[in-house]
């Protein structure tokens, strides 16, 4: 089922279905960091963090750059955080309207019980 | 962190899901466990709609709601802090469709159109709003963006739930 018509989001979304790449994500908006210090932190051969950065790199995440011999890692100019928040935002907003609604539905339905067992005898 | 553990033990309620649909879409899916004609009044009486279209997780509460449900008819609800919505229905098809529109905002508002459909005794909700360009939609979201931790606390959330919801059912 596809949840995001979007590719640009569905990209990113499938970028962020890792746990490590979440993490290194979380990591490099505390802070640059570079391909070494992150594999290190995550407890990763170098060339598995490097996969990793490069789905990240490819959904537009992360940026990347070398310098000397040195690769930076960044977080990248993509707007999925603000677009994931207001998705969020919105859907706590009317998960909270529809919880409500489930009372009152819940009243209706035993009110139209009630009613036929009224009406029945 | 370890907190959160107990709160997962929660009673399973029914999925609200957000997909963005188009550049201008946007729809929330939820089904409810009672036959579309009660969910159907729910929307349409306004004694009943002001119980749950401001609850209490909004923090501003709904002074008062009229709604003249039939094709053409107005609706206006005025919340504290002089906050006002208001609109015309469009179509009024009980107890399967309704479509509103929001003109609060002046011309650039939203199509409100909500679908019941019974499925099993059940109801299968959809309400989607078109914006009518991509900007108008972006613009409603905007200075939504927070911190960075809250919004991959957040971000992991929607995973989760659309990781969940992947799965079907």
């Amino acid at each position: 089922m596809v949840q995001y018509t979007n590719p640009s989001l569905d990209t990113s979304f499938a970028a962020l279905s890792d746990v490590t790449r979440r993490g290194v994500l979380e990591q490099l908006g505390r802070a640059d960091a570079s391909i070494t210090e992150l594999a290190e932190r995550f407890h990763m051969s170098l060339t598995g963090m490097k996969k990793h950065v490069g789905v990240l790199e490819q959904a537009g995440l992360v940026i990347t750059q070398k310098v000397g011999r040195v690769r930076t890692c960044k977080v990248g100019p993509h707007r999925l955080e603000e677009a994931a928040a207001w998705l969020e935002k919105y859907r706590q907003l009317w998960a909270g309207r529809f919880d409500e609604l489930d009372r009152v539905i819940e009243e209706l339905k035993q009110r139209e019980k009630s009613d036929g067992r009224k009406k029945r005898e | 962190m370890d907190a959160r553990k107990e709160s997962e033990a929660k009673p399973m309620k029914n999925r609200t899901t957000v997909e963005r649909k188009s550049d201008r879409e946007i729809a929330v899916t939820r089904t409810f466990d009672a036959p579309a004609r009660i969910v159907f009044e729910a929307w349409t009486k306004p004694d009943l709609f002001k119980r749950w279209w401001a609850p209490r997780s909004m923090g501003i509460s709904l002074l008062s709601c009229e709604m003249d449900v039939r094709v053409g008819g107005g609706y206006r609800l005025v919340f504290g802090q002089g906050m006002e919505f208001f609109g015309k229905y469009l179509e009024v098809t009980p107890p399967s469709r309704l479509v509103w529109t929001n003109e609060e905002g002046g011309d650039g508002g939203p199509i409100t159109t909500v679908t019941f459909e019974e499925r099993g005794g059940k109801t299968l909700l959809v309400m989607r709003e078109l914006y009518p360009s991509k900007e108008a939609l972006d613009a409603a979201g905007t200075g939504a963006a927070e911190g960075m931790g809250e919004l991959f606390g957040q971000l992991d959330e929607l995973l989760v739930t659309l990781g969940a919801n992947g799965g079907g059912a």
